[in-house]
């Protein structure tokens, strides 16, 4: 059976078959635009794609038929900012959509916006409307919050549970990682174990300034949250009560994207990169470190992969893992397009030259 | 009556209106056109109601500075034109 998928660019959106000769561009949509984040298609048909238009913001499209026509919805938009704000010089203006989820099991209708400058948005009819969830964004702690690869702080993570329909977490750069158990109504900071070592050091496990560049939580386990951190990889076990660093990943721990296994809790993917001053794969060695042990141990994959001269950089959503588990795909920034069908044993580059890439999904 | 036209890069995106309002102010002949098409409020102006980083406002070929009150006086045979500001690559 054919597989699809999606690739949000920084000029446009890439619909991707692959079919027996391999993954091909399949549609484009709003060429020539940025496109932030996608949603693929929902039981329902919907699909959304968010915009970010140089000069004229923030933008929603929804398609009802898997991108081939679209019409626009109305962005989220933040309220009026009160007298006395900026909460540390963040203005109460959307930036970018930087996460789009729906819920998971009974929570299915639900749809979840993470923006920049750090509000969560949910809407419960399809994103034709969406509103600001308060509890979050009216937080004293995020006057702490900061930008990280922005100059504001950002929502890039969302994570439902499948089993626990009030239940959601989302991972902030530069915020850490916060929880709600009661459908958004209260929040409570759980990043306890992580570590910033870009903070003073009486600050460094301050859990409201970590960077965990991304979060994705186990479909199969829930209470398994991977995440690659700024300063490394961090792993819970117990639905993000405590983190614990996961140490071992060959070349380096620094990197953005992280997948995790549908049906193998213990299996997730990353890749790294060489340091955070120094953004490029180790060694001009393209790698993506596997763990099938719960991060007791890695392999390096290389096989298919560029082995020198390669100066990609896999950002935070250009990684994606199938319902089987067994494809992968990985985008960089220099607009490379790479598949496995073997769980990530062996690559093949896909015949495309892309725009920067900001995000590939599966249906 | 003041004449507002919209740069031809909208258009791509949303219907621009080419019109002729009795508006004294920048904001009002805005808020004219959003009456005209209100999908063009958020590609102008942003969540705050301020004209958007990268967009540009000319009245009689005098560039706009003040961005949050758009309060600029009109003249009855103003011209004005909203551009956007080049930018990108």
């Amino acid at each position: 059976m054919d597989a699809r998928a999606w690739v949000a660019t920084r000029k446009g959106l890439f619909e991707m078959r692959q079919r027996a000769g391999g993954w091909a561009i399949e549609r484009v949509s709003f060429l020539g635009e940025p496109v932030s984040m996608m949603l693929p298609p929902q039981p329902s048909g919907r699909m959304l794609a968010a915009l970010n238009l140089g000069h004229f913001g923030v933008k929603l499209h929804a398609s009802d038929d898997a991108g081939v026509n679209w019409h626009e919805l109305a962005a989220p938009v933040y309220p009026p900012q009160p007298e006395g704000e900026p909460v540390g010089g963040v203005a109460w203006k959307l930036v970018q959509i930087w996460a789009l989820e729906a819920g998971l099991g009974a929570a299915r209708g639900t749809l979840w916006a993470g923006t920049l400058p750090g509000g969560l948005f949910r809407s419960n009819d399809g994103g034709e409307s969406w509103q600001l969830v308060e509890a979050l964004w009216n937080q004293p702690a995020r006057a702490e919050w900061m930008g990280g690869g922005y100059d504001v702080p950002g929502i890039h993570s969302i994570c439902p549970h499948p089993l626990l329909p009030s239940e959601l977490l989302v991972g902030i750069s530069c915020g850490g990682a916060w929880v709600s158990r009661d459908d958004g109504a209260s929040w409570q900071v759980q990043a306890d174990g992580m570590r910033a070592g870009y903070m003073p050091p009486d600050q460094a496990e301050n859990p409201n300034t970590q960077d965990p560049h991304r979060i994705v939580r186990s479909p199969v386990q829930p209470d398994v949250l991977w995440c690659q951190h700024h300063g490394g990889i961090w792993r819970s076990g117990d639905n993000a009560r405590s983190w614990q660093e996961v140490t071992g990943a060959p070349g380096s721990s620094f990197g953005f994207a992280v997948a995790a296994h549908p049906a193998q809790a213990d299996t997730a993917w990353f890749v790294p990169g060489v340091a955070d001053q120094q953004r490029v794969p180790v060694g001009g060695a393209l790698a993506v470190n596997r763990t099938r042990d719960g991060g007791r141990s890695f392999e390096a994959l290389r096989a298919g992969l560029p082995q020198r001269d390669c100066y990609d950089l896999v950002y935070r959503h250009g990684l994606a893992v199938d319902a089987s588990g067994g494809r992968l795909l990985m985008g960089s920034t220099t607009g490379n397009l790479w598949a496995s069908d073997d769980g990530g044993d062996r690559w093949v580059r896909v015949p495309v030259n892309l725009p920067p890439i900001h995000a590939v999904r599966f249906d | 009556m003041a004449h507002i036209v919209f740069t031809q890069q909208l258009k791509r995106f949303t219907d621009t209106p080419e019109f002729d309002t009795p508006a004294s102010t920048l904001r009002a002949a805005l808020d004219a056109a959003f009456a005209l098409n209100p999908q063009l409020r958020g590609y102008l102006l942003d969540d705050q109601g301020h004209l958007r980083g990268n967009v540009v406002a000319f009245i009689d070929g005098r560039r706009c500075h003040e961005r949050v009150r758009l309060d600029d006086a009109l003249r009855p045979d103003s011209r004005v034109h909203v551009m956007q500001a080049l930018s990108g690559g």
